[in-house]
Order: structure tokens, then C-alpha cells, then sequence
């Protein structure tokens, strides 16, 4: 059923839809009305059999859902920003456990100085965890992947935690057409949770052992394995979700007139479609320009990556996010899935702390790119000129 | 099949594991035990020679009462609350200090899970460093004694009050030294629904500077000095407490110890050695520890 | 070789038994069976648990399993009839001079 509804209520449905038997809620804007939205729907009874627990923190919150994943559980909670920080122990923790929680982050800023607004540096200092990460371009494809979410993380071939990263305000607020999903629909795509190993009583089970030097390597490779398992299995389920749903969100990585296009400009998350915009007009002008959105952060797509890019000179990439003292986080796996190619990529940083994004602006860079007026290293865009003054 | 062990590492003559297995053991194995980090998890939770024949989970440090609140919200929603106790088992760093917040939580919450914290008086696993569990002069590698310091400054901050004020069905302090006892009270604590909180006093032989020979006799002192009185709480109201008929000056139970033994010679040791007195003698008043 | 079998979620079942702990003190509990009024005390508060009761026809004592015996004593400080003797273990016996 095709609906005009905010982010939070289309993700929010799909967590019901998903039947979780455990949710756990913690405020933080702009998370709290996914949580707030799913407590109206407990308080209403919508949930079926699920509990719905209130926590004292982020962190007992993440802590919670482990426990009840680890007791056999479907489990979802939801975050952002200081929240996801404040969780990143145990999510590590739950990666390192393997066990298939999923949850879902809408996209913050990082404090200090504290700012609610949107961009991604949350989610991505996490990157190393061992969670699969999924950032998505507006609340259809959000409500579409929190199925896919729990299939893809409680496959044994992969057991590892999900989180779909979804733009904090841009998109968790706005309001946009969603068709939304029926019962029928996911439960045909979405089976029970069957644990592969589970707290028993009739069954004894150690979980969460610690792991002296013979041992603790091959865990930790074993993550590697499942992360490499997970690509070739999203992919699969993206394909089923396809043939399910009529919606096509493409594989890891979505290219758009890559194939003879000069630049091309990478893009991940809320800003896809804002470039996909600038991409086509420039297009009917007769310029060569594409765009390659990232879909999946991690496991990180090189190969798709590198394929789609091959023949493009010259590669921007919008980044919403400072690795601070290195090159910007998606340029650098960028750069490395581009190794031994003779292109350019330009960083471009951008967009943090919910700072606007013109139109404008990824015109302008994209001809002065395509002119050749500016350098392939990293640059700030939408930056007030400015200096810094200690007393 | 045991519940737990043997063949665990805990060093010979430790006091937690004469508590684990008999709670355990009260409750028949219909345990899920949630553990934190610290020695307990060390010593039995090695990957491929783990001691626990119930199952078993460690996750984080500061953690376990969050851990165990969502084991027992998903066994309620999965219908399987009825399989198993939850129950956690906790040193004292992981309940005083750095997980005091997810404690709360669970006790807020009033989840279903019986929390025991295993009360050594320091973060023993890294070395006997000063918790808020450990008593005021206790010499730890984090409160040395020295020249102008008498070893820990501060008092012993009180666990089973803060569960109280909780406002939890039952809360309870024990002591290895009464296995029966502590047995009895992990058996009452089953009955109630929501969370329970117990604190059982464990010898370290190596934190406290005793031998093994000591530890059944010097948690003994513990409580017949009215250091560590054995009460019992429930709906707020205290209902039980081991009498003393004649309660020891608590010298007797420091002098045995190699944490205290700077007290008898240390200028500021007098001081320390008051303040102890003073706090069993505030102790016996409170609970009427004197028979 | 044998390829390393690495249980992913969660430990095998429990395997510590397979630790024998009992080499690490330098004595071993023994139990007078004669003395022993199979009270329980040593088992209650054996920490390993190294120490079991046994039936000999109507005759029922404690009797401690030295492949996990760790040389403490507390069963030796909590027996109410002395029946526990603690020996020194053979290898320990040395002269110093």
C-alpha cells in the first residue's frame, strides 16, 4: 500500500513486519521516534508476542538485545551518534558473538561540539566492528532493507550484526511516498529466527569465552569469512527481494552512466539523489558524468567497485565523514579497491553536521573537475573561511 | 554432571567457587548464568575448557545485568520463562562500580533475574586494585600504603541498600563462610518475581594476603566482627539477621589479614582501625546484630 | 594435520574436567574414612569440587579426587572430626641445606 509517511514510521512498520520477539529503546534524536513509533504499536498491541523494553542507556540497551539474542531471540534496537559510541563495546562484542542482531542507526553527527544534524561519521567509526553495513537513499529503500536485514544476519552462513544507516532528519523525518509492506509479503520472504546455537537449559552451551593465542586469530578471521559469506549473500537476497517486491535496489553498489563517463561521482546514503539529479541534467547537456552509489559499506564492495569505475578518469567522492588525521573514510577503501589503476579521485568533504549540500556545489565541483581547475586531493566544501583563535 | 567444574583455575583456597556451584546446586541447574569479566569468567570460560555444565554467557565488564535483563525479556516473549533461572554472577567491580548503571537498569525494570555479586573487595583478576567494595585501610596496588597514605580512605559503599532503594522483592547478604545460608537465601530469592539482589562475601587468598587455611575462617570473622553483617530484606523490610552473641572487635579479623596488617604499626593506622570499629558498631545498631 | 574445529556462537560442551588441577599444590587432602562421619562439611565447601561421598556397604564417607585436589586445606579447617590429613606430595619432600 503506497502511503505518504515519515522515516521513522516506514522503518518502524518494517520492524513490526520483521515479527522481532525483543526490541530495546533508548532516546536520542533523531532516533527516538523510530522507538517512540514502535511503542505506541506495543502499547497498542501490534506486536504480536514481542517485548518491548525501555533501557537505562544505549549501552543497556545494546547490552539487552545481545542477551536476547544470545538466548535465541530476533532482536532490533536503534540509534545514533553518542548512542552509537556510547554502544560500539558491545556491538563488538555482539559481532565478535555472532550474533545476528539488527539495528538500525539514523545517521548523526559526532559531538564535540554536540550537533544533532545529520551525517555519517556515526556509523562509519565503527566500520572495523564486524557489522555488515548498509546506508540507503530514502525511506523506501529503508523499509525494504529491514527485512533483508534480519534474512541476511541470521543466515548461518553469516551470523553477524546488521545496521541499516539511514540519514538522521533527511530522511528519518521526511516525509515520502513508501509502499508499504504487508505481512504476507515479508513473512513469505522473512522466516522465523532459527539460532544456530542458543542459551538452553537442555542443551549447555558456553557463549562468550574468552580465547587464549591458540584460538583467538581464527575467530577473528572467522569474521573476515563470514563478512566475504555476506556479500555473496545479500546479493542474493537483494535478487529475491527483487522478484518479491517488483523493487530493484541493485546490488552493493548502483552505477549509474559509469560506462563512458569522464567523472564520476560516488555517493552514499541521503545525497544519492540529489546527485542522480545533477548527474542526469548534465547528462541532457551531453556531458560524460555518472554516478556510483554505495549501498553497502561493509563488507566493503572493491570488486564491484573497481568494475563500475574502470574506465572513469576521474572519481569524486562526496564525503560525509572525517577520519581525522587520515584521508576521508570512503575515499580511502575507494582509492585502495582502485589500486593500480590510472585514476584520480577527488574527496570531496562536505555536508557535516547537517550542513546543506547544494545542488550548486556538486555542479560546480564536477565542471571544475572536468576542467581540470582543481586537484585530486581532499578539499571542504561549504566551508566558512575561517581561523581558529586560542586564547 | 557438575554445574561447575572441576578442573577450574581459581587459585587454590578462593572463596567465590564454593558459591557458584552452591547456588547452582540450589536451584537444581535450571540456571542461564550471565557472567561479567573478572576472575570468575577467567578462570572458568576459557574457549574449549569451559567449567560450566549449565548454560553459560560473558559479554562484557559492565554489562551483565543488561545482558541477563534480555535474556529474561526474550525467554518471557518466546513463552520459555519457565525453562530456567536467570542468574547472574558478578564480582564486586562489576557491581559496585562500572556496572552499577546496567544493574540499576535491571532492578528498575524489576526483571526476573537473580544477581549475585561475588565480593572479594577489589578488582582481584587485574592485581587487587581498590573497588568501591573495599573496605576503608585495605592496602591495594591502587591505594598503597605509604608514608602519608594508610592504604584505602573511604568506606565500603553499600550494595544491598542501593538494591533496596530499588525497591526490589528481595535483597540479601551472605557469606561463604555459611554455605547453607547463602544456599537458603539463593532458594528464597527464587521465589520472588522480579529482581533479587544477593551479596556474598569470597575470601581472595591472594588480594587479601591470606592462606587458603583462612579463607572459611577469616570470612567467619568478617561477619562475627559486624563487618559483615548477614541481613535480609524483603519488600524493602528487613527481615532476618544473623545474630552475633558476642561479636569480636574487628581487630581479630584484620590481624589475619595482609591488606590490614600495616594498621598496627602505620602512624595513621589507629585512625583506620576506629573508623572500622566504628562502622561494625554502626552496624550492629542498625541490623541489632547483638543477641 | 587435523584441521582445527572452531565452534562458531558458542563453546563445546564443558571440558575443564580434562584440566587436572590437582598437580598444582604441593599437598593433597586425605580422608580417614574410619573418622569420617559423612557429614558433608568438605564437600559443601570444596571449591574445585574435589571431594565426593562414597557408599561401602552401609558405610558412607567423603573421599577426595586428587586429579583435581588443589592442596588447599579449607576442607582440612572445616572438617568438625579432623578425619582430613594434608600430605605433602612426594616430589616436594626435598632437603634444603
Amino acid at each position: 500500500m503506497r502511503k505518504v509517511v515519515r522515516g521513522f514510521y516506514a522503518i518502524a512498520e518494517a520492524v513490526r513486519l520483521s515479527k522481532p520477539n525483543v526490541i530495546a529503546a533508548y532516546p536520542i534524536t533523531p532516533q527516538t521516534e523510530i522507538v517512540e513509533n514502535l511503542a505506541e504499536m506495543y502499547a497498542n498491541g501490534e506486536l504480536g508476542d514481542a517485548e518491548y523494553v525501555t533501557a537505562e542507556s544505549e549501552f543497556g540497551a545494546a547490552s539487552m538485545v545481545l542477551g536476547a539474542s544470545a538466548a535465541g531471540a530476533r532482536a532490533f534496537t536503534a540509534t545514533s551518534s553518542q548512542g552509537l559510541l556510547l554502544m560500539s563495546e558491545v556491538l563488538y562484542n555482539a559481532a565478535g558473538m555472532r550474533l545476528p542482531i539488527v539495528l538500525v542507526i539514523a545517521n548523526r553527527s559526532v559531538s564535540a561540539p554536540l550537533s544533532i544534524w545529520n551525517d555519517i561519521q556515526d556509523s562509519i567509526s565503527i566500520r572495523d566492528a564486524g557489522i555488515i553495513q548498509l546506508y540507503v537513499e530514502s525511506n523506501q529503500e529503508a523499509h525494504d532493507m529491514i527485512p533483508l536485514a534480519f534474512k541476511v544476519a541470521e543466515n548461518r552462513d553469516v551470523l553477524l550484526p546488521f545496521m541499516v544507516c539511514v540519514d538522521g532528519f533527511k530522511l528519518t523525518h521526511a516525509y515520502e511516498p513508501v509502499d508499504l509492506l504487508d505481512q504476507e509479503t515479508v513473512d513469505k520472504f522473512l522466516p522465523p529466527y532459527n539460532p544456530v546455537v542458543k542459551l538452553d537449559v537442555n542443551n549447555p552451551v558456553a557463549m562468550g569465552c574468552y580465547a587464549p593465542p591458540p584460538y583467538y586469530m581464527e575467530f577473528r578471521v572467522a569474521m573476515e569469512y563470514a563478512m566475504e559469506r555476506a556479500s555473496k549473500v545479500m546479493l542474493q537476497e537483494f535478487k529475491k527481494w527483487y522478484k518479491l517486491t517488483g523493487r530493484d535496489w541493485g546490488g552493493h553498489v548502483v552505477a549509474e552512466n559509469c560506462e563512458d563517463a569522464e567523472v564520476v561521482v560516488v555517493a552514499m546514503g541521503s545525497v544519492v539523489p540529489l546527485v542522480r539529479e545533477v548527474i542526469s541534467r548534465m547528462r541532457q547537456d551531453g556531458k560524460r558524468v555518472g554516478m556510483l552509489k554505495i549501498r553497502t559499506y561493509r563488507p566493503f564492495p572493491s570488486r564491484e567497485i573497481r568494475k563500475a569505475l574502470k574506465n572513469a578518469g576521474k572519481i569524486i567522492v562526496i564525503e560525509r565523514a572525517l577520519s581525522i588525521g587520515a584521508e576521508p573514510p570512503v575515499t580511502a577503501d575507494v582509492k585502495s579497491a582502485l589500486f593500480g589503476l590510472n585514476s584520480e579521485v577527488y574527496p570531496v568533504v562536505t555536508g557535516l553536521g547537517g550542513r546543506d549540500i547544494p545542488r550548486e556545489l556538486v555542479e560546480r565541483i564536477i565542471e571544475d573537475v572536468m576542467k581540470g581547475k582543481i586537484k585530486p586531493e581532499k578539499r571542504y566544501e561549504g566551508l566558512n573561511e575561517f581561523e581558529e583563535v586560542i586564547p | 554432571m557438575n554445574y561447575f567444574g572441576p578442573g577450574h583455575g581459581a587459585c587454590p583456597g578462593c572463596g567465590f567457587p564454593i558459591a557458584i556451584r552452591g547456588a547452582i546446586e540450589v536451584l537444581d541447574g535450571k540456571v542461564i548464568a550471565v557472567n561479567s569479566t573478572g576472575c570468575l569468567e577467567i578462570v572458568s570460560s576459557m574457549y574449549g575448557r569451559n567449567t560450566w555444565g549449565v548454560p553459560y554467557i560473558h559479554s562484557l565488564f559492565e554489562n551483565a545485568g543488561a545482558v541477563a535483563a534480555g535474556i529474561e525479556t526474550a525467554l518471557r516473549a518466546m513463552k520459555r520463562d519457565n525453562e530456567a533461572h536467570v542468574v547472574v554472577f558478578a564480582g564486586d567491580g562489576a557491581t559496585f562500580d562500572i556496572g552499577i548503571g546496567t544493574l540499576s537498569g535491571m532492578m528498575d525494570r524489576d526483571h526476573n533475574v537473580i544477581y549475585i555479586c561475588y565480593d572479594n573487595e577489589a578488582y582481584q583478576n587485574t592485581g587487587n586494585q581498590q573497588s568501591m567494595a573495599t573496605p576503608p585501610g585495605a592496602n591495594t596496588t591502587t591505594t598503597p600504603v605509604g608514608k602519608l597514605k594508610p592504604g584505602k580512605t573511604g568506606r565500603k559503599k553499600d550494595m544491598v541498600e542501593i538494591a533496596v532503594a530499588h525497591g526490589v522483592p528481595y535483597a540479601a547478604s551472605a557469606s561463604i563462610a555459611y554455605p547453607k545460608d547463602f544456599q537458603r537465601k539463593v532458594k528464597r530469592a527464587a521465589e520472588f518475581e522480579g529482581s533479587k539482589y544477593i551479596q556474598v562475601h569470597a575470601p581472595c587468598v591472594t588480594g587479601w594476603g591470606i592462606d587458603g587455611k583462612l579463607t572459611v575462617e577469616v570470612s567467619k570473622l568478617a561477619v562475627e566482627t559486624g563487618l559483615y553483617p548477614l541481613v535480609e530484606y524483603e519488600y524493602g523490610k528487613l527481615v532476618k539477621v544473623k545474630k552475633l552473641k558476642q561479636r569480636k572487635p574487628v581487630e581479630e579479623y584484620l590481624k589475619i589479614q595482609r591488606r590490614f596488617r600495616h594498621l598496627f604499626k602505620h602512624e595513621m593506622g589507629k585512625e583506620i582501625l576506629e573508623q572500622l570499629q566504628k562502622i561494625a558498631d554502626e552496624n550492629a545498631e542498625k541490623y541489632g546484630l547483638d543477641a | 594435520m587435523a584441521k582445527m574445529k572452531l565452534y562458531i556462537g558458542a563453546s563445546s560442551p564443558a571440558m575443564s574436567s580434562e584440566m587436572k588441577t590437582g598437580d598444582w599444590g604441593t599437598e593433597l587432602a586425605y580422608i580417614d574414612k574410619e573418622k569420617c562421619i559423612a557429614c558433608g562439611q568438605c564437600i559443601t565447601f570444596c571449591p574445585e569440587p574435589a571431594t565426593s561421598m562414597v557408599e561401602e556397604g552401609d558405610k558412607k564417607y567423603a573421599v577426595v579426587d586428587h586429579d583435581y585436589c588443589k592442596g588447599c586445606w579449607i576442607c582440612f579447617t572445616v572438617c568438625p572430626v579432623d578425619a582430613i590429613e594434608m600430605k605433602t606430595k612426594e616430589i616436594y619432600k626435598v632437603e634444603v641445606c
